[in-house]
């Protein structure tokens, strides 16, 4: 039998499926309005909500951070009909031809979906375009939130915001193009605490955008967490004070609590508004800031290394009395062969050598603490015993390495230990003669300004320390953060430390200390000045110091860059600070103008570009 | 060599070239039906076009690889291939994977492996095989055989179970047809599609009988209707037929009606017992038996909606906003026909069902120039399995056939559905290109 013919059977279902097929296609899709309208009455949106990213106090309560609201307008091109695109773009003052670049990318991009035609509109701005919205049919305005920063002070130490880049949305999913993202300072270091967590929603809409209520009981949403607040240790009025008094100089202002690590004050100069980072000036401020040659955006707390200079003797003390190579009479003549010194009467005494900063005094300290003669046979191995011994201890006051504090990209110095010295010159190579500048703080010894804000609180406490942070609580104003709880001790007798105090009075208190001016009526302020020698130009100057002496407050570390001796400008400026904080009253108002008015680097500024102001709201 | 022998020379460049574009363009649209402007990476292997490009790889290579495969082996391993996908189909229940309540699945990671799939391929060379080596099927015995072959896999498939799967099987009664199968039984079967849905449809139904007031069920109205017709026939053949021929209608009519009332019986209580509940609900609204929008309709609603929103040209590729989000049921897979419909319009879905015709009328063409029975079989069974595809998946999603989970070839999400369309395709061009040189 053939059924050849029975192939037909199958041609002609194919053919016959395939007309009423194509024929119900056009049914559905293009003579049928009921689908498309169900599809309109029935569409699903993703709705995302931005929690509001949390704010920063000062330790009264005080806002340093907060945020202001701003409106994207949005463009759906679909939507879009009878477009007066002149007018359009004189609403919102935008050239004519860069709102049609606009509106083609839009178009380019998706014709359903929105996009952005004009960013960050203030609120005002925003009320008196959104009365003219409804004739712009397919334009509608978004609100969002940006920083605002009420004080304008501490823009180092706070950081900004800035649109993640494309290797960031790549490493962690949460982020997405177009999304912000802390950058520096504490925005940075709390991102997650701060932002909070992103929530989605899955509505149902009509044809007018309305919302008709929620997909499926909300199975698919997630909520939205609300950023968390910092409450920091810093206190406002004290921060905005020092970036006065440190205008028109470069240095920085790093003050403690000595009791608790909390920075009191984080000031590095220039600074900068920090408002000039903020929307849609960001881009341009920040260019300017980075290409000026006075790098205000460098953090100088934090990231400038400096060697401590006479500042370091009083830790050489600490180490040689807890070692027991010296005691608190022994006696070195100012023997300035040794090295360089100015006159004074012979230190007798540990008290007297801080007090009169007698560089061969600390030349045979260090001398002491590295040939002890633990090894007979070998000056080289026995620099390299007591060297080690020394490192050891140095390192516990927290020189050397990395401090622990909440903010990013900050360095550690350096502290010079056998293992920096065989590197440098070779294993059994270097002896005491090699490394002694290292005993009156010059050499390859360095060190950070909040290293030396710490020092002076161990200092202050005898020989303890916290942790110094910027938040003391991070979410509820009590919740403690509890790594910051965690007590360290040096490695040096706390009944050494009086005697380093002493020292410290004198330096301030007493005729011929180099202090004199960090002096105030009624507190007794403890300091010791520094010079931090500077290859490039002239020295910068250091003041540490800590008040008052019976009960200590505060803990500071001021640096002057250029500026010669610590006492003339950085004691001062201290002294200004403290008596603000102590006692909330400024009794020197003539001091306080000078220390505004006098002006260290007028001749850089000269040629500076100024930052685009940003428009105020 | 000569190009009779020439295979490569010999290759069906329009076949090729159609599984090439179906191959892409199915890619595409599962690109965009998992698309997440958010996170946007081609070979995200955490996505589901990212292991479709993995699977499309694995597809290419062994098409490539079965291209280099000569003819007469396909017809050698045709029973070995057919045991071994039997050996899987049993192993899969016992160690398989059980995902949404079918124990379907080998795991591989986060691949898998679905060995139903295979089943068509299999059998269709099996069935070829068999059937390439009678004159034509007309024989009581060839027919238990085979059925036996196509029913074998079908019932461990059920065992899984996984109704839609098996059902693509039915492809091959054309294929037992177009070898000489009676037309009675493809119109029987026809008849008995009829008989059952009509059963179904009034089963929910009650009917007063006439006279009285005692209601009478659905199906036993139907029995009643039949009874009716057949007495009415009894009394046409008695007055108007010659008596030569009155005793064999006779018994016709008997069997008949005998017949029927069995078999609407079975329908009943295949429905009632054998049948899980989703699979009754599902039979009950396509037959429009239950009218529900949100629930039991929902899924054809849905894809309706969306490839309706597309309207005449689309929304645009990636622009589609019903197929993200699971506004549509099984986006990816079952349904991922509304993607095209949403994005690319009744151009978009025009073409493709216009595509997957011409595929199968070339496939048609091919089996017709075959001198190698064992090919011309073969393609047939390729074309008859692509078009039960075509006309369930595209059906469903229009609302034309019930709710039926099996795949769009090429175009559904799924690593084991493309590999099974691509050894099905690859082994007929190879065989195919040797059409001027092997007799078979
Ligand atoms: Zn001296």
């Amino acid at each position: 039998m053939n059924f050849e013919g029975r192939k037909y059977v199958l041609i002609a279902a194919v053919l016959a499926i395939a007309l009423i097929f194509v024929l119900r296609l056009f049914w559905i899709q293009v003579v049928d309005d009921q689908w498309k309208a169900s599809a309109a009455s029935m569409a699903e949106r993703k709705i995302t909500d931005y929690p509001a990213r949390g704010f920063i106090y000062d330790r009264k309560g005080r806002l340093l951070v907060a945020n202001t609201p701003v409106y994207d307008l949005m463009v759906v091109p679909r939507e879009v009909k009878d477009f007066d695109t002149a007018a359009f773009a004189a609403l919102i003052s935008v050239p004519v031809e860069e709102l049609k670049l606009r509106m083609t990318a839009a178009r380019k991009y998706s014709i359903h979906k929105p996009s952005v035609i004009e960013k960050q509109i203030t609120a005002e701005q925003f009320a008196a375009i959104s009365v003219h919205l409804h004739s712009y049919a397919g334009v509608y305005g978004q609100s969002r939130t940006l920083r605002t920063y009420p004080p304008r002070v501490g823009g180092h130490m706070l950081g900004y915001l800035s649109e993640v880049d494309a290797r960031k949305v790549a490493a962690d999913p949460y982020y997405k193009a177009g999304d912000v993202i802390g950058v520096g300072g504490l925005e940075q270091y709390y991102e997650e605490q701060l932002r909070g967590r992103r929530g989605v929603r899955y509505v149902l809409v009509d044809v007018h955008n309305n919302i008709k209520g929620s997909f499926k009981e909300g199975r698919y949403d997630t909520l939205a967490v609300e950023g968390k607040d910092l409450h920091t240790g810093i206190d406002l009025d004290m921060q905005r004070l020092g970036e006065q008094l440190m205008q028109h100089k470069k240095g920085s202002i790093v003050a403690l609590d000595p009791k608790t690590g909390e920075v009191l004050c984080l000031v590095s100069s220039p600074a900068y508004d920090p408002e000039l980072l903020v929307g849609r000036v960001r881009n341009t401020n920040y260019g300017i800031l980075q290409r000026d040659s006075i790098k205000p955006l460098f953090d100088r707390a934090l990231q400038a290394q400096y060697p401590p200079g006479s500042i370091f003797k009083l830790v050489q003390s600490l180490v040689a009395l807890d070692e027991g190579v010296i005691n608190v009479n022994t006696s070195f003549a100012c023997n300035k062969s040794l090295v360089g010194c100015h006159n004074h009467p012979t230190a007798t005494s540990i008290e007297q050598a801080i007090q009169f900063s007698c560089n061969p005094y600390f030349y045979h300290v260090f001398d002491r603490i590295v040939e002890r003669k633990l090894d007979k046979k070998s000056r080289f191995r026995d620099a390299a015993l007591g060297l080690g011994e020394w490192e050891h201890r140095v390192r516990s006051f927290g020189l050397g390495e990395k401090p622990k504090i909440d903010l990013p990209s900050l360095k550690g110095g350096n502290i010079p230990g056998p293992a920096y010295y065989n590197r440098k010159y070779g294993e059994g190579r270097w002896a005491f003669s090699t490394i002694y500048s290292v005993s009156i703080g010059q050499g390859e010894v360095l060190t950070v300004p909040i290293q030396m804000a710490n020092l002076a609180a161990i200092f202050a406490n005898k020989g303890w320390y916290y942790d110094p942070h910027v938040v003391r609580a991070v979410g509820h104003p009590d919740s403690v953060q509890a790594r910051y709880r965690e007590k360290h001790i040096v490695e040096a007798a706390p009944q050494w430390f009086d005697h380093i105090q002493e020292g410290m009075r004198r330096v301030v208190a007493e005729a011929g200390g180099t202090a004199r001016r960090a002096r105030i009526e009624g507190i007794t302020v403890c300091g010791k000045t520094g010079t931090a020698e500077n290859p490039h130009g002239e020295d910068h100057a250091v003041f540490v110091c800590f008040a008052p002496m019976e009960d200590p407050q505060i803990a500071m570390a001021v640096y002057v860059e250029n500026s010669g001796a610590g006492g003339r400008w950085a004691a001062p400026i201290a002294s200004v600070l403290i008596e603000q904080y102590l006692t909330d009253t400024i009794t020197r108002p003539e001091v306080v103008k000078e220390l505004i008015e006098t002006d260290l680097i007028a001749k850089e500024k000269f040629f500076r570009k100024k930052p685009k102001k940003p428009r105020r709201r | 060599m000569s190009a009779r022998e020439n295979v490569a020379a010999n290759l069906d460049r329009p076949l090729l070239v159609m599984y090439l574009v179906l191959l892409f363009a199915g890619w595409a649209n599962i690109y965009s039906a998992a698309y997440d402007p958010d996170h946007a990476g081609i070979f995200d292997l955490d996505k589901e076009y990212g292991k479709q490009a993995v699977w499309m790889a694995i597809s290419l290579t062994l098409g490539s690889a079965i291209l280099l495969v000569r003819g007469h082996l396909f017809r050698d391993w045709a029973n070995g291939i057919y045991a071994v996908v039997i050996a899987l189909l049993a192993l899969v229940l016992l160690i398989g994977k059980e995902v949404n309540g079918a124990k379907a699945w080998f795991g591989v990671g986060s691949f898998g492996i679905q060995p139903a799939e295979f089943a068509k391929y299999a059998t269709a060379l099996a069935l070829t095989r068999y059937l390439s080596g009678l004159k034509a099927l007309i024989d009581f015995r060839s027919r238990v055989i085979s059925t036996a072959i196509i029913l074998f896999p079908v019932a461990l498939i059920m065992l899984q179970p996984d109704t839609g799967t098996a059902l693509v099987s039915g492809a091959f009664i054309l294929v037992l047809y177009r070898e000489g199968l009676s037309g009675n039984v493809l119109l029987l079967a026809i008849l008995a599609a009829f008989l059952s849905i009509l059963s179904l449809i009034l089963k929910e139904s009650s009917f007063d009988l006439p006279f009285t007031d005692r209601p009478l069920s659905g199906p036993l109205f139907l029995l009643m209707v039949i009874g009716l017709i057949a007495a009415l026939a009894w009394l046409v053949v008695r007055n108007m037929v010659i008596k030569r021929l009155r005793k064999r209608l006779y018994g016709y009519i008997v069997v008949g009606v005998v017949s029927s009332a069995v078999f609407i019986g079975g329908v009943d209580y295949a429905f009632e017992k054998v049948l899980a509940q989703h699979q009754r609900d599902r039979i009950l609204v396509m037959l429009g038996q239950m009218e529900d929008p949100q629930g039991l309709g929902y899924n054809v609603k849905q894809s309706q909606t969306a490839i309706g929103s597309g309207g005449f040209s689309g929304k645009g590729y990636l622009d589609g906003t019903l197929t993200k989000f699971k506004y549509v049921p099984m986006q990816s897979t079952d349904f991922i026909f509304c993607t095209v419909g949403e994005e690319w319009g009744f151009l978009g879905t025009a073409a493709v069902v216009i595509l997957f015709t011409v595929l199968i009328l070339r496939i048609i063409q091919i089996s017709d120039r075959q001198r190698s029975r064992f090919t011309r079989i073969y393609a047939y069974c390729v074309a008859s399995i692509f078009f039960l595809h075509l006309m369930i998946n595209v059906g469903m999603t229009i609302g034309l056939a019930p709710v039926i989970g099996i795949p769009l070839p090429f175009f559904s999400y799924g690593g084991s559905s493309m590999i099974g369309f691509t050894l099905l395709l690859g082994t007929l061009i190879r065989l195919d290109a040797e059409r001027l040189s092997q007799l078979r």
